[in-house]
């Protein structure tokens, strides 16, 4: 059984059907993996400048509109120098 | 049914998972379940310069409805065949299974 349980008060990255990255802390999930994220970040990434992160505060995300949610490794993570990042964004989802 | 039996005996395997939004990630398959989501540990995202988004994710939660396809190790073939054998009639319209060569 695939659960969220092991990522429960972690810091998240969930990668969103549109191609957006949210940041924050798994506050809770349901069977839909509807997902409760506090203090919760959009990490935008362009190919012009530096990763800009926009603060969102507490969010309900949708389960239909999750990619991915993946664990954060807040070692790496802090190392990381989020200015210097160039990347395109995420491709939305096409079915 | 017939696909997540196929995922339940290759837990622990490595695998390559492709996105339907051309993401593809590497890792270890540590457990599936009826909606076919993969829970992956030591990950690896194949092209690391063009996605470096998840440089500090180790391992992640894949939601089934977003995976275009699972490549498994060669060696595999024999059970997705055995499971064929006695379902023929299961469809398959949650994801093909590619047999990485």
């Amino acid at each position: 059984m695939s659960s969220l349980q092991g990522y429960v008060d972690r810091r998240v990255l969930l990668i969103l059907q549109d191609g957006r990255a949210i940041v924050g802390v798994l506050a809770g999930y349901d069977q839909k993996s509807n997902v409760v994220l506090s203090d919760s970040k959009e990490r935008i990434y362009s190919i012009d400048e530096g990763v800009e992160e926009v603060e969102l505060g507490l969010y309900l995300v949708k389960g239909d509109m999750i990619v991915l949610i993946g664990e954060i490794d807040e070692a790496i993570d802090q190392a990381v120098d989020l200015a210097s990042i160039r990347a395109e964004p995420i491709l939305p989802i096409r079915y | 049914m017939l696909i997540f039996s196929v995922f339940k005996t290759l837990t622990d395997q490595r695998v390559t998972v492709e996105l339907k939004n051309d993401l593809s990630i590497t890792g270890v398959l540590k457990s599936v379940d009826q909606f076919l989501n993969i829970r992956l540990d030591s990950i690896n995202v194949l092209d690391e310069a063009r996605h470096p988004h998840m440089m500090a994710v180790k391992n992640c939660f894949i939601r089934g409805s977003v995976v275009r396809y699972v490549q498994l190790p060669a060696e595999h073939e024999d059970a997705t065949r055995r499971g064929t054998k006695f379902s023929c009639n299961e469809s398959f319209q949650y994801l093909p299974v590619i047999l990485q060569r």
